[in-house]
């Protein structure tokens, strides 16, 4: 490489040079533009500096939030909880594998129903306490067991509580075979806690890289950086970082914009072309696996009829939805649960196409009585439900199929409509693993079956894939999944969102992350100022 | 005894007792709301386990009376108990906002009362004339706006556009009551001032107009008194009560009426701490919050009663 157009790049680097100048004289210099941009980025990701206060302004945070990881729900304490708090495992922010953190390794018994799990020695806690694996099964156990409150619960199922200590090692034993163990272990609620957090578990003491100085819940969060943690040149370039609690987006755009925060979280697509044409800022979106769904159940009349389902799913125009909804920020769905985000996407399942006349021939088809199919939806789903709602009124309407939209109240959405009304508005934030995100919501005693998909031959080639370490034949067995949910499922996915954040332009690293908004919750500890 | 005294003693004891029916009310109604609070609490996360243990742990398992009585007797000693969701106790908590909100509270109330009463009385003396209508037009287009779209104007004029003042979010540093906090919270203050004004200055303006169409009025206006002289001297002594009342009122909505500008502010005071509790049903925070604004709103109106008995000297001596 040129030592001329290193100089330039740490120029850019520095703000002392737009990245356009930068490509115009690498260009001069006959370096071609991929090469440039490459050359660029590794530059940035290269010069991590140290020190300032690094201020998040978050939606989704409230006065009732706590520091028990076991009961977290929303952004703030997630994000906050990255900065003090670690896991076993996290996944990489660029292709989605295991990676480790409290925990060093692991290995699997061929069948993945025995897992060995090396835990990282020589971390200590805040509170000075040496981490060690008594911790890590407490903590474990505490998501786990029958006595569980912790969100968690729900994904820990598959895994059961079967957590021991085999020297310094953890030991798991499963009933079956689970070869996305380690993803699971990645869930943010799994934070290791000085014995298991069970004395207290809102304490707040965690091995992270910041620890807590305040703690106002539904105001501010501030944590400062400790000297010589263990993961020290990696992650956690500030003195500290401080998480502002604002929900009103128009308010958090205004914080960005006057300087009051460095990063904000959940920018509203209507206005992103907006903030776009500000010169210091950058707009960091990334195609997530969270989706809106319009979910039907399957076990009740009419949605018990898969041509009427078809007929649904054929009126969906799912371009305009991406259009007028997401403004763009999103990608089109294909009536199952996954999409390129996730590793061993069967990307040869055929999209469905937008198509009346089919929607039309298969609501002949089910013999509907034409009494009205009631929608009901809410913002509390997602920003913009009840106009997606309407949109897909207006088409299916246009087919002849008698939809008819149901505002709902958004307090209490959650317990009094979703997975309780047949037929419903919702969103799902996706998981790291396809294993995952089939076994929270399309195994027959799942809890939240949200479309009461009960197909026994499903669950057995569930379990079948979750068990298989041989690739290939686990890609053919999600292949058959996701098309028979495409074609059959009480689940109408129109569209995949995108994760967006705007921030300022001196903040430099990895600003996103297609497990989650805000770099899955790890900006504070994968960026620095510039 | 004294019958100032007395009327006093009367007051606060129907106030307590006013308290108390209105905390059992509100026990009653989040009871009634639909969802539990384990439920709202694990919103979409919620499996069937988690919500069974936390129920249990909560002892919402028990009785509603049991519970109320149990949460009546820990008021009584001054203890709000601790928060469902993050077991922290309410008492720090719900000073803290109170403290916030009753600062922003006064600021605006400091400027919105002197202004609109002014605004008032010079209005009564230009009555139909430019001036008047002017006070009028102003006031009136001000409190049609819904108060988040000022809140949004002052903060894209003032904090975006001009740079000179703090836009959200507004967080008051300790001690809150303090000179540079009062710097911080001057758009919040001003779009409370906005929305509060038009109201008292018209309630004022048609109080004092309703006393210039008296006989005394114009006696001295016979005498040869100029116009001013008399709305200071003859007419608005005697509209001080209704001017009281309304200025109770709006001071009470400025406590506990202000979430909106709460939210669009980022500021953490009462209401969003309330609507936070009501949101996952957090019972003791509900409670806590409900009571307090309960006696801000009691108090404020005891205040203007007796201040409005003490103005005139009819009620002072009932026969």
């Amino acid at each position: 490489m040129s030592r001329e157009l290193k100089d330039l790049s740490l120029k850019v680097v520095e703000g002392g040079l737009s990245r356009r100048d930068f490509m115009g004289r690498a260009a001069a210099l006959g370096v071609a533009a991929p090469l440039a941009s490459q050359l660029l980025s590794g530059t940035a990701m290269a010069n991590p500096q140290r020190g300032g206060h690094f201020i998040i302004g978050n939606q989704g945070g409230s006065s009732t939030d706590s520091l028990d990881p076991a009961a977290w729900a929303s952004q703030v304490p997630l994000n906050f909880g990255r900065n003090w708090g670690e896991t076993l495992v996290y996944t990489d922010p660029n292709d989605g594998s295991a990676q480790p953190l409290l925990a060093e390794s692991w290995e699997a018994s061929s069948d993945a129903k025995t897992w060995s799990f090396k835990i990282r020695k020589g971390v200590t806690f805040h509170n000075g306490k040496e981490m060690t694996i008594d911790d890590v099964v407490a903590s474990l156990k505490r998501h786990s067991d029958e006595s569980s409150e912790s969100g968690a619960l729900g994904i820990m199922k598959t895994v059961g509580s079967n957590f021991r200590a085999d020297g310094d090692n953890l030991l798991v034993e499963l009933d079956a075979g689970n070869a996305d163990l380690p993803f699971l272990l990645s869930d943010y609620h799994l934070v290791i806690q000085p014995n298991g957090g069970v004395d207290e578990p809102g304490a707040g003491i965690g091995t992270g890289p910041y620890k807590i100085e305040v703690n106002e819940p539904g105001v501010r969060h501030v944590a400062t950086r400790i000297d010589g943690h263990w993961n020290d040149g990696n992650v956690g370039w500030y003195d500290s970082v401080e998480v502002l609690v604002i929900n009103d987006t128009t308010a958090r755009v205004a914080a960005l914009t006057s300087g009051k925060c460095h990063v904000i979280n959940r920018v509203d697509p209507k206005t992103v072309d907006l903030l776009k044409r500000a010169p210091n800022l950058s707009i960091n979106n990334i195609s997530g696996r969270g989706h809106y769904v319009f979910i039907s159940h399957i076990d009740t009349a009419p949605f018990d009829n898969n041509d009427l389902r078809l007929a649904l799913k054929y009126a969906v125009n799912r371009e305009e939805l991406v259009d007028k909804i997401l403004r763009g920020y999103g990608s089109v769905g294909n009536d199952f649960p996954i999409n390129g985000a996730y590793a061993l996407f069967p990307e040869e399942i055929p999209q469905r196409e937008f198509d009346l006349d089919k929607a039309a021939f298969h609501y002949k088809e089910s013999g509907h009585d034409g009494s009205p199919i009631v929608l009901r939806t809410s913002n509390a789903a997602f920003g913009g439900a009840e106009d997606a709602a309407v949109l897909f009124q207006q088409t299916c309407n246009t087919a002849g199929i008698p939809l008819q939209v149901k505002r709902e109240p958004q307090d209490g959405y959650w317990s009094n409509v979703w997975n309780v009304q047949p037929f419903s508005v919702s969103y799902w934030g996706g998981r790291p693993t396809q294993d995952q995100m089939y076994s929270v919501a399309y195994y027959s005693s799942a809890d939240w079956n949200d479309t009461r998909w009960k197909v026994p031959a499903f669950d057995k080639m569930l379990l079948e894939a979750r068990a298989e370490l041989d690739l290939t034949r686990r890609k053919e067995i999600y292949t058959d999944m996701g098309l028979m949910l495409r074609d059959e499922g009480g689940l109408i996915l129109p569209m995949f969102n995108d994760f967006i954040d705007a921030s300022v332009n001196k903040v430099q690293g990895q600003l996103t992350d297609p497990a989650g908004g805000m770099s899955n919750g790890f900006i504070g500890l994968r960026t620095w100022f510039a | 005894m004294n019958p100032v005294v007395s009327l006093l003693l009367q007051r606060v004891g129907i106030g307590v007792l006013l308290i108390l029916a209105i905390s059992a009310l509100l026990f009653i109604g989040v009871e009634l709301l639909p969802g539990d609070f384990a439920r709202n609490f694990l919103g979409q996360s919620a499996t069937p386990e988690a919500v069974a243990n936390i129920r249990k742990d909560l002892g919402l398992d028990q009785p509603v009376i049991t519970r109320y009585f149990d949460w009546l007797g820990g008021v009584v000693t001054g203890d709000f108990g601790e928060s469902w969701a993050n077991r922290s106790s309410v008492n720090d908590q719900l000073f803290k906002r109170l403290s916030n909100t009753l600062f922003l509270a006064v600021v605006a109330a400091i400027f919105a009362v002197p202004i609109s009463v002014g605004l008032g009385m010079v209005a009564v003396f230009f009555r139909n004339k430019l001036p008047d209508q002017m006070i009028n037009i102003v006031s009136l287009a001000a409190i049609s706006m819904p108060e988040f779209f000022i809140g949004y104007l002052f903060i894209f004029f003032f904090a975006l556009l001009l740079g000179i003042g703090d836009g959200p979010p507004i967080i008051p540093s300790d001690p809150v009551w303090s000179f540079q906090n009062i710097q911080l919270i001057a758009l919040p203050a001003a779009t409370l001032v906005v929305v509060v004004l038009a109201h008292m200055m018209r309630m004022t303006r048609a109080a004092i107009l309703n006393i210039m169409d008296s006989a005394y009025v114009e006696t001295a206006e016979l005498k040869g008194v100029k116009m001013m002289t008399i709305i200071r001297k003859h007419a608005a002594p005697n509209a001080i009560a209704p001017i009281i009342n309304v200025v109770a009122i709006n001071l009470a909505y400025l406590v506990v009426g202000v979430v909106v500008v709460e939210v669009i502010f980022a500021y953490p005071g009462m209401g969003q701490y309330f609507v936070d509790a009501v949101t996952v049903r957090d019972m003791p925070v509900v409670q806590a919050c409900g009571v307090v604004f309960a006696a801000v709103y009691i108090i404020l109106n005891m205040l203007a009663d007796i201040g409005a008995i003490l103005a005139n000297p009819r009620l002072m001596h009932p026969k």
